[in-house]
């Protein structure tokens, strides 16, 4: 028997709430990064298994260029949080914050 | 007589040079300009006079001003006997202050400022003559208005002459709005403002009457009032008289050419010009006639004790404006502007001939501390002396024959005539007095002053002398072409203003006006008379009389506290408004309230808002998902409702 829709709408959800949970608790700039990749793959399978239910390809098409994204941002994530810690000698998000106002 | 059209341009031509090129490229030589352009319209003027004498008169338009639904104001020029009389009078006289002030403004720095200014004000006088409308007249009034400002505090680094040039605009203000309400009145009830169609429905008008206030005012009565309101402030009638002897602290040939012959006596001309509606108007006309003998007689009780010579003649000028007033009240128009005539050669004559004094005496006004001028400066001495005789009154001199016609005309004028004809005989003589003070206590004795000043003493340049002795040909003969028929003349200025002026229906017979001009003879002779023994016979009788009659003399040399009267009941109440209502209040708290409240408020919640920004990832994060569940609530809200 096939998998039911909501199986995986139900997967990319708890993950998307972990990725959202992880990034609001979370302190560590990797971690939360981490999380934020979460996040947009959750938002990947949701796509996914709607394009294959509704046969319309561009649900697919989309999550590539998702994914093309998260990798371009998570190259420049890591290099900002690199020389942050080369300046701050910390990636504690909370040691971090000259931007208040 | 088109060219005619020319007359007022020309001077414009010439302030147009002067004012672009005088500072860099003329310099000393501004006078060129300036005096090529008068003297040009000096010639036009003859030729229009003897053109208008040979009966030729000209109302035409030259470019359309104003078009808007009913109202069409044009520049045009109407030249008939009155305009081409004050076309003479003030080229002429325009032409010789010019002259005279090469030498008297020789090295002043802004020579040049001075002739532009000079030209601006020939071509608004001109303008406000020749002009065929109301608006045209109004235009030229505030012209020549906005040049006397310019001229009095022509030393605006000097004080007084900055707040006598701002006091003369301000004072001219209150005449010129009743003016301007005039004007308006005119135009709604005539329904234009050239003068031909004012005048052609004037006889409709009559008993005609205007609600104001809630009461019925007579129309005509009414619009003459308003006129004469401007009137009196630019010819310096009480109560408006203020600002005249301030005025003299412009430099002394525009005392004359303004101050003396032309553009105070613009008040006199608007009356003569509007004389079809005036004497429609026994009240207005009575009005007139008694603001201008009062005015002469109290400003000739001023001029009596004044010690400052450019003063003395001021209200000199004052009381002789007066004098031609109540010649138009009592209807005898052309005897005014007769008088206006003459009055504007001797008179120019005098300030003149006081500005070659002050020149000779490094600028001293005081004539206590003159003296003995008559054998250092002969020539200003002997045109003082023809000019202090023809505003006296001496027969055979100018003055002699118009102010005997006024006189005679005041004598002829009914029950208000009689009462002006005394006020004028006695002001005849003060005028005799006052005038022959200056020459007893400036041209002889011995001098008074100091060493210096003695020392310095000379005769002015010829370039000064010479209009000098012009006007003293005017002022002797310009009277001449008035001549009553009591003394074998022909009155040919009195026929030549006839067609606009009309003439007054005469019932005296040559007897009694032979006693008129006795009468002003003897108040003339005992004015002068009275003057000799005051200041040669016994020197020391003014000084014994002031003693005498102290509160008399504080009264007069205080010129009745009028200016402290203004000063108390409009001066400073309109300060106080200005400076704690406007200033303290309306400007610091509303103006600078809402300006500086504006900013102050944005900053105050600026400040606030900036306090969202932690710098706390988290806390953005939190936002930016709160804003989340919000959008998604929202849209399935609004899915559910749909469906």
């Amino acid at each position: 028997m096939p998998i039911p829709m909501e199986w995986y709408l139900g997967l990319g959800g708890v993950i998307f709430a972990v990725g959202m949970f992880g990034f609001l608790v979370r302190r560590n700039m990797f971690v939360m990064l981490l999380s934020i990749e979460l996040m947009l793959n959750a938002v990947n399978i949701t796509m996914v298994t709607f394009s294959h239910y509704l046969n319309d390809l561009r649900g697919q098409i989309f999550t590539i260029f998702i994914m093309t994204v998260a990798a371009a941002e998570a190259a420049i994530g890591l290099a900002i949080i690199v020389t942050l810690f080369r300046n701050k000698a910390t990636i504690q998000a909370d040691e971090i914050k000259e931007m208040n106002g | 007589m088109k060219y005619a059209m020319l007359i007022p341009f020309l001077p414009l031509a010439a302030f147009l040079i002067n004012i672009l090129f005088g500072r860099f490229l003329l310099k000393d030589r501004a006078h060129i300009v300036a005096i090529a352009g008068v003297f040009a319209s000096f010639v036009l003027s003859v030729a229009v006079f003897i053109q208008v004498a040979g009966g030729a008169t000209m109302n035409s338009d030259l470019y359309s001003w104003i078009s808007s639904g009913g109202f069409r104001v044009s520049v045009g020029f109407l030249i008939d006997p009155l305009t081409a009389v004050m076309l003479i009078v003030v080229t002429t006289v325009s032409l010789l202050v010019h002259i005279y002030s090469i030498g008297y403004m020789h090295g002043d720095p802004g020579y040049y400022r001075f002739f532009s200014y000079l030209s601006l004000f020939t071509f608004s006088m001109l303008m406000l003559v020749t002009g065929n409308n109301l608006l045209q007249l109004y235009f030229g009034w505030e012209a020549v208005g906005l040049c006397s400002y310019f001229l009095i505090g022509y030393w605006y680094q000097k004080q007084s002459a900055a707040d006598a040039g701002k006091k003369a605009f301000i004072v001219n203000r209150f005449g010129d709005f009743g003016f301007g309400l005039g004007v308006i009145l005119v135009f709604l009830v005539v329904g234009s403002i050239q003068y031909s169609d004012i005048f052609a429905s004037v006889g409709s008008l009559q008993g005609k009457t205007f609600p104001l206030f809630g009461y019925e005012v007579d129309l005509i009565t009414l619009i003459a009032l308003l006129l004469f309101c401007g009137a009196v402030g630019k010819s310096a009638q009480l109560p408006l008289h203020v600002w005249l002897p301030d005025a003299m602290e412009g430099p002394t040939p525009v005392s004359a050419l303004i101050h003396a012959a032309t553009m105070v006596t613009a008040g006199v001309f608007l009356v003569a010009r509007f004389n079809p509606l005036f004497s429609l108007s026994p009240t207005a006309m009575a009005v007139v006639a008694i603001t201008g003998a009062a005015t002469s007689l109290f400003a000739a009780t001023i001029a009596l004790v004044q010690n400052d010579i450019k003063r003395i003649i001021a209200y000199s000028t004052c009381s002789q404006l007066g004098y031609m007033f109540l010649a138009c009240g009592v209807g005898a128009f052309g005897a005014g502007i007769f008088h206006l005539y003459t009055h504007a050669f001797f008179k120019a004559l005098l300030f003149l001939g006081a500005g070659s004094v002050m020149h000779a005496m490094a600028g001293e006004l005081d004539i206590q501390k003159m003296g003995g001028l008559k054998k250092h400066m002969p020539v200003t001495y002997w045109t003082f002396l023809l000019a202090s005789l023809s505003i006296a009154g001496i027969p055979g001199l100018a003055g002699f024959f118009s102010k005997d016609e006024i006189l005679w005309m005041a004598y002829n004028g009914g029950m208000i005539g009689k009462i002006v004809w005394v006020v004028a005989t006695i002001v005849a003589g003060l005028t005799a007095f006052y005038s022959f003070r200056i020459i007893f206590l400036a041209f002889h004795g011995s001098f008074r002053g100091t060493h210096e000043q003695e020392h310095h003493l000379h005769e002015s340049p010829s370039v000064m002398t010479v209009p000098l002795a012009i006007l003293a040909v005017g002022a002797v003969g310009a009277g001449w072409i008035g001549i009553p028929q009591a003394l074998g003349g022909g009155n040919w200025i009195a026929h030549f203003f006839e067609p606009v002026l009309g003439h007054p229906h005469v019932h005296g017979t040559h007897a009694e006006e032979y006693m008129v001009m006795g009468i002003s003879i003897l108040a003339a002779a005992l004015g002068i008379g009275t003057a000799s023994y005051f200041y040669v016979m016994s020197p020391d009788m003014p000084k014994r009389l002031t003693e005498r009659y102290k509160q008399i003399h504080t009264v007069l040399w205080n010129k009745y506290f009028v200016d402290e009267l203004y000063d108390a009941i409009i001066v400073r109440p309109t300060k106080w408004v200005a400076s704690t209502i406007l200033v303290g209040f309306t400007d610091a708290k509303i103006i600078e309230g809402i300006v500086n409240g504006v900013p102050s408020l944005i900053q105050s919640f600026g400040m606030k808002l900036r306090k969202l920004q932690t710098g706390y990832l988290q806390h953005y994060g939190i936002v930016l998902i709160f804003g989340l569940f919000v959008l998604i609530s929202i849209a399935f809200i609004a899915g559910t409702k749909t469906h």
